[in-house]
């Protein structure tokens, strides 16, 4: 400019922008992704807080899809997982957890109500063989099959399911849902071939032309123990009542008092299909106080709710016809039950043995490397791969916590596993960034609002059938729920940071893209950070 | 007053938020905001005065279709955002002296009124020394002629550009540098106040606002209703300072929102001389959890007896604005 300027004017106008206060800063802000504790907490890897993101904005069959890029099977998991996704949430710190496992139910019942489809990678020409068709089974079938591989599975029951078909009963499991689910993986192009037992492993991987086996065979074996009897008749064990009920081979007259011994969630599905199978009384005889009962909380209270007895520190010493001698315990200091030398008898005309299962590993002892330890459990690397290069092993006959959820995960990693050895390469897991704490979040910015609850079935239709007890939640509902989602650790597109910027140093990019940092004006003064309600900005030091 | 709607997560509370839909997020959350003072002014590492200028003119910026001529008084606001050539506003900005910016400004609304420029609007702004100290009688004439401006105090309570010297904003118990912790009585003073917004009241003018930058949505609207009034209007503007108060730069929001939630800063609208509304506290807190955050009041800190005055002032407003209500969340 060389106009003549005003008055007393020597200089040309300027923007502040040639100032770039950039140059103050002594720490920078970084969008981070830390760790959902929903997502660190789900044994199938699910990304929770990524498909509630969704779910938020009412895109359900995205939801549906990122979901099911990790579990197959969300309408069966919408039911029967434990959800230790809602126990690790953060909400429960503010209010109450988000009530997860009834947005994938919603979403799992929405996706066979619409018939939404999952397509798969290009054929690979490998082939893999899947001993076993519960969920651990499914589940790598599933995944290899989207990766592109070829999946035959042999099921030595008439009907593909496991433990979720013949272990859980179908008050909580309906079997049409678990029909449909499978179905939907058999459409994927999983061969299965039902009542199918291997005998012998490598024969049969022969014989189908595989390159890598997956064994999910299960823990469908029951302990027993020794218990004095004079008439065993009478002592049945939980697993072939479950499977019995399910076969329609069940005993027509269960007894009017049956006594379920042990403390675990099957000790406490067995009793509550002993009273819909017409018993007029089901006790639980636990040698442990509720405290230390390893059944789920819920599970107890809806046993305790339908009017199920428990002995509390109370083992069996003896069964002598319809009369059951129980002697009481007492906790020593350690927390262990030790025998008081007091007794007591109850009347049961029936005693069902509730105290774990053991995995019918036979067959793979003549497998060259395969190692089984105790009660036929098969040991595996981190990579659930046997002793034997090729063959993998996972869900219940492997030594982990035994859950449909957690078998879904094993076949997952165990799919990316054989995956990566189809392709003479190793799968490395992503790595885990930071856990996305309560500290970390703002939350003041939550607007309160309490779980939604799921209505239950009422008492007397409960107990005269195998009905499912709790309902599902409406769209209307599940948007709420999924609302109520923190997003942990992962930005939600507030406009804070873009707007709490005293120095205009964020850009905004548009729905879906984010934001940046403009770090050459940027003065470092962390208000971004401080204000994010889901903590996924970072203060680091700057690099001098 | 902060949209009440139906349930989507963050409700109003941020700035922006993707379930909403576009008329219910703020004008900061769009990326055609006006950046009215713009990046590269030499304001301190998370300054709360920066946030609340921009805020409020970019909201009277867009209530005006951009028509609007800003008179800035002398003050951090001015001195950060204009050292000589350079200037941080991307709006129509005029400075003259320390105290004569509401007279400026009513100058300016008569000039343009003489030429019959009426769509063209005045927004006058000045922190607090300029505004409640030096400026209150050139203001006390704009309210009482009732001339076609608003204007905007950002209140940061003292005279920060100079050195921290006290105002006549300066609260009772702060340390500044006029007013020492030392000695029986340390900090500021204790039983007097001057109240911008209740004065701008005794004039019975046609709008009169406090707001607070921690409160995004109620300034934005509190400055759009202005900008729909002819005549004076008053908005006074609670913002925080780090350098002064001694206080973390990211601590700013945190702050403005705790003077909110202890009662310490009402946030009410008035007009013509009659308080119209009050914004209710959402989650109320302890003076304490605000005053432990600022070095200016460390010394109160271990003085029960102090604590209390200050809490009985957040009590009292509480009280006399009704801010503690059922259902407010």
């Amino acid at each position: 400019m060389t106009q003549k300027k005003p008055f007393a004017i020597t200089l040309d106008i300027g923007s502040s922008l040639a100032n770039h206060t950039g140059s103050w800063r002594t720490e920078r802000p970084v969008y981070v992704h830390r760790m959902p504790p929903c997502n660190n907490a789900c044994p199938a890897g699910e990304n929770i807080q990524g498909w509630l993101h969704d779910a938020e904005e009412g895109r359900y069959e995205d939801a549906w899809h990122t979901l099911t890029a990790d579990n197959p099977l969300p309408a069966i998991h919408g039911r029967v997982c434990y959800h230790p996704c809602e126990d690790a949430c953060n909400r429960g710190q503010l209010d109450t957890s988000v009530n997860i496992h009834a947005i994938e139910r919603f979403l799992g019942d929405e996706a066979l109500r619409q018939g939404w489809k999952i397509s798969c990678a290009p054929q690979t020409g490998k082939r893999v063989l899947v001993v076993g068709s519960g969920p651990s089974g499914l589940s790598a079938a599933y995944h290899l099959r989207r990766l592109g591989h070829a999946v035959v599975i042999y099921e030595a029951g008439a009907e593909a399911g496991g433990m979720m078909r013949y272990g859980i009963p179908q008050y909580r499991m309906p079997r049409d849902i678990l029909d449909a689910e499978i179905g939907r993986i058999a459409g994927l192009g999983v061969e299965f071939r039902l009542n199918s037992k291997v005998e012998d492993l490598e024969e049969t991987m022969d014989a189908e032309r595989c390159d890598a086996a997956f064994i999910a065979i299960g823990a469908h074996l029951a302990k027993r123990v020794d218990i004095p009897a004079r008439d065993a008749g009478g002592i049945l064990d939980a697993v072939s009542v479950l499977r019995g009920v399910e076969k329609g081979d069940a005993p027509s007259f269960i007894g009017r008092r049956v006594a379920v011994y042990g403390g675990g969630n099957t000790a406490l599905d067995v009793a509550r299909t002993a009273e819909r199978l017409g018993a007029k009384e089901a006790m639980l005889i636990y040698r442990r106080t509720r405290e230390q009962m390893p059944a789920h909380d819920f599970e107890v209270a809806e046993a305790l709710e339908e009017g199920v007895q428990v002995h509390w520190l109370s083992t069996i010493a003896g069964v002598e016809g319809a009369k059951v001698k129980i002697e009481k315990m007492k906790l020593d200091e350690n927390g262990w039950p030790q025998p008081t030398g007091e007794f007591e008898t109850l009347e049961a005309d029936t005693v069902i043995l509730a105290l774990g299962q053991m995995t019918d590993s036979d067959f793979l002892a003549q497998v060259d490397g395969v190692k089984i330890s105790k009660d036929g459990v098969v040991e595996v690397d981190a990579g659930m791969m046997t002793g034997r290069p090729g063959i993998f092993a996972g869900g219940d006959m492997v030594p982990a916590e035994r859950s449909v959820t957690v078998a879904v995960g094993h076949g997952k990693l165990a799919a990316r596993n054989i995956d990566a050895y189809l392709r003479g390469t190793r799968f490395e897991h992503a790595p885990r960034p930071e856990l996305a704490t309560f500290d970390r979040l703002n939350t003041w910015y939550f607007t309160d609002a309490d779980k939604t609850r799921q209505a239950q079935l009422d008492m007397a239709r409960r107990l005269s059938s195998f009905k499912e007890i709790v309902q599902g939640l409406d769209e209307e509902t599940a948007l709420f729920e999924s609302r109520r989602c923190l997003s942990c650790g992962n930005c939600f597109e507030c406009d804070n940071c873009y707007g709490v910027c005293p120095d205009n140093a964020v850009k905004k990019l548009g729905p879906g893209q984010g934001y940046e940092f403009n770090y050459e004006f940027c003065k470092g003064c962390g208000l971004c950070a401080a204000e994010c309600p889901c903590g996924a900005i970072a203060i680091v030091p700057e690099q001098i | 007053m902060t949209q009440r709607v139906k349930f989507y997560q963050t409700g109003t509370f941020t700035v922006g938020n993707r379930l909403l839909d576009a008329e219910s997020r703020t004008v900061q959350a769009t990326v055609e905001r006006n950046n009215s003072l713009t990046s590269g002014h030499r304001a301190c590492q998370g300054c709360g005065e920066a946030l609340g200028a921009r805020y409020a003119v970019d909201a009277a910026m867009r209530a005006c279709n951009s028509q609007l001529l800003c008179v800035n008084a002398t003050g951090c606001l001015e001195v950060f955002s204009t050292p000589y050539p350079e200037s941080s506003w991307r709006v129509a900005w005029l400075h003259s002296l320390f105290g004569n910016a509401p007279a400026v400004a009513s100058g300016v609304a008569a000039a343009l009124r003489a030429k019959g420029r009426t769509e063209t609007r005045v927004l006058a702004q000045g922190g607090d020394g300029g505004t409640v100290d030096i400026g209150m009688g050139c203001l006390s004439g704009m309210f009482e002629r009732n001339d076609d401006v608003l204007y905007i105090c950002y209140d940061n309570e003292a005279y920060m550009n100079t050195g921290v010297q006290r105002s006549g904003r300066t609260p009772p118990g702060a340390r500044t540098s006029t007013t020492p912790a030392v000695g029986p009585h340390p900090g500021n003073v204790f039983g007097q106040g001057k109240h911008p917004a209740i004065i701008a009241m005794a004039h019975d003018i046609p709008y009169v606002a406090t707001a607070s930058v921690a409160d995004l949505h109620d300034l934005e609207e509190k400055v759009t209703k202005a900008m729909s009034i002819g005549g004076a209007r008053f908005i006074h503007v609670h913002v925080p300072c780090p350098l002064g108060w001694g206080s973390e730069p990211c601590n700013t929001m945190r702050l403005a929102r705790l003077a909110v939630e202890t009662g310490l800063f009402p946030l009410f609208e008035g007009e013509h001389g009659e308080v119209i509304s009050t914004t209710p506290i959402r989650r109320r807190q302890p003076v304490e959890e605000y005053l432990k955050l600022q070095k200016r009041f460390r010394h109160v800190i271990g003085d029960p007896q102090a604590l209390a005055a200050i809490q009985a002032l957040a009590d009292r407003n509480i009280r006399r604005f009704n801010l503690v209500r059922e259902n407010a969340a």
